[in-house]
């Protein structure tokens, strides 16, 4: 069999565009608004002759991969390599990369301990800790907003709310960026981020463990669901790895995209200052307008065919989860940046079993901190050009000047 | 097509047709029903399309979903024996008529 990073080197399907581009080139990543519209209007599914994959980037058919759970599936890496045919780099999560049964058990415990309901009492220490933050920035004058702002806010309220008696915000950060590259093909960005996985992997597994937490943090609602039976507790520090993996360089790109938009748009700002009620609903626009995860993949787990393409067992698809959100037969002017949306449906989260768990807790993160923005500030300004930086999976910043004006 | 009717809790009510497959929570927002939030997007991470199904419709739409109860928990409004997150509840044609109660609020 012939394999293409680690999965089956498929033949063109008919019916799929052929297109010779390379998602994964450092340009695209930082820029991908032109590859999103080409991907859209080559047709539902694209051939990717340099990786032998199909790239889909239209809100429905992206949609449907993403929902077919028995079709598309997720136990053979949400990545390029097809765990089928390649051993991954790390003992795939129990969650992430798995099918039910097994992952419906997994993620009960992981929903039970993210619920909206778990998630409310945190809102106070997220609150107390925005207005820190937001404060000591606007007396500092001009800042770097990824680091002192997108970083410092997660890396200071996440292992709080998990529990965690030992913090490392740079180890954290590292290793969301790493687990995300490594999902791309074998490039630099995922070879330089493999590299520092004999410094990270070992703390963050430390980390994981049960004498590690508190034993009134999200994560002693994992163990508990060990100690109750439905988990083992093996995978309970395995579910607490998926937390560090996913929950922590998501939400710092999440807050760094999201100042971004406000930045660049002053009008929505003021919209927001008029009415902090809409912070929640903001940052569903926030999502949707800039994709934090730009592409995730699946697997087809057996022939299927969708939107007239036959898809062959084997085939990895890539959801072009950020193009599906731009597409306009499902967004009015989707170049626009309106907090007022409601953008039900985008697919920054994903969709069916698999979509995003922590979404409460990113939620929570995200509302407590633009409500501040929007009571203290008066306007984010940028003081220099914003840069992106390259990532195989996620759509983040890596330098932003910024200035807050005092309200 | 199915019909799904949506009655308020202020009373009123909306009767709308809905492809088969979707959910009756996705029905909801494609047709501006008030009352259904629907904030995940039908991950079943939310709580905010609680809805309670009418008595009669009980059997046809079966039993919550693996995870479901955990997640009602969740739900602002009171949880009832035919309490039902929407998005959990597939769209077919033996659903034809189904009659779903809102809650007050979702949030």
């Amino acid at each position: 069999m012939n394999l293409i990073e680690g999965h089956i080197a498929i033949e063109p399907p008919q019916g799929a565009t052929i297109w010779d581009v390379d998602p994964y080139d450092a340009d695209i990543l930082r820029a991908p608004e032109d590859y999103y519209t080409a991907l859209r209007e080559k047709g539902p599914f694209v051939f990717i002759p340099r990786y032998a994959i199909l790239a889909v980037g239209r809100y429905e058919e992206t949609r449907q991969v993403f929902s077919d759970h028995e079709n598309f599936v997720s136990s053979r890496g949400v990545g390029l390599n097809d765990f089928k045919h390649e051993k991954p780099w790390r003992a795939p999560s129990i969650i992430l990369e798995k099918d039910p049964p097994e992952h419906t058990r997994a993620r009960k415990a992981m929903a039970r301990a993210l619920s909206p309901k778990a998630i409310s009492v945190l809102k106070d220490d997220f609150r107390a800790s925005a207005e820190r933050m937001v404060d000591a920035l606007i007396a500092k004058g001009t800042f770097e907003a990824v680091t002192e702002l997108a970083e410092a806010f997660p890396t200071d309220v996440f292992p709080r709310a998990l529990g965690m008696t030992e913090n490392d915000p740079r180890r954290l950060v590292d290793y969301g960026a790493m687990v995300f590259n490594t999902l791309g093909p074998d490039n630099e960005l995922r070879r330089n981020m493999l590299a520092k996985a004999p410094d990270i992997v070992p703390w963050i597994t430390a980390a994981c463990a049960r004498e590690k937490l508190t034993s009134d943090g999200l994560g002693s609602i994992v163990y508990a669901a060990a100690d109750a039976g439905e988990i083992t507790q093996d995978e309970a520090g395995m579910l607490v790895r998926s937390f560090l993996s996913a929950g922590v360089d998501t939400t710092v790109t999440g807050i760094g995209n999201a100042l971004w938009c406000f930045a660049r748009n002053p009008d929505q700002f003021d919209a927001l200052r008029a009415d902090p009620k809409m912070a929640r609903l903001a940052f569903d626009e926030v999502l949707r307008y800039t994709s934090p995860v730009h592409t995730f993949l699946r697997t087809a787990g057996s022939d299927t065919e969708l939107a007239g393409v036959k898809i062959a067992e084997g085939t990895k698809v890539a959801c072009a989860l950020g193009a599906a959100n731009l597409d306009p037969e499902k967004w009015e002017d989707p170049e626009r940046f309106r907090i007022d949306r409601r953008p039900i449906g985008h697919l920054a989260f994903g969709a069916g079993i698999h979509g995003c768990v922590g979404q409460n807790l990113a939620r929570a993160e995200l509302e407590a901190l633009l409500g501040v923005l929007a009571e203290k500030v008066a306007r984010i300004e940028l003081v220099g050009e914003p840069v992106w930086r390259p990532n195989n999976a996620i759509h983040a910043l890596d330098r932003m000047p910024m200035r807050f004006v005092k309200a | 097509m199915t019909k799904i009717t949506y009655i308020a809790a202020v009373g009123g009510q909306s009767t709308v047709e809905a492809r088969d497959g979707d959910s009756v929570m996705s029905t909801a927002i494609a047709h501006d029903i008030d009352g259904i939030t629907g904030e995940c997007g039908g991950s079943m991470m939310c709580a905010t399309c609680h809805c309670y199904v009418d008595e009669a419709w009980m059997e046809a739409v079966g039993p919550r979903q693996d995870g479901e109860e955990d997640m009602l928990e969740s739900a602002t409004c009171e949880v009832k024996t035919n309490s039902r997150l929407s998005c959990q509840i597939k769209v077919t044609a033996a659903l034809d008529g189904l009659i779903v109660h809102l809650p007050e609020s979702q949030t």
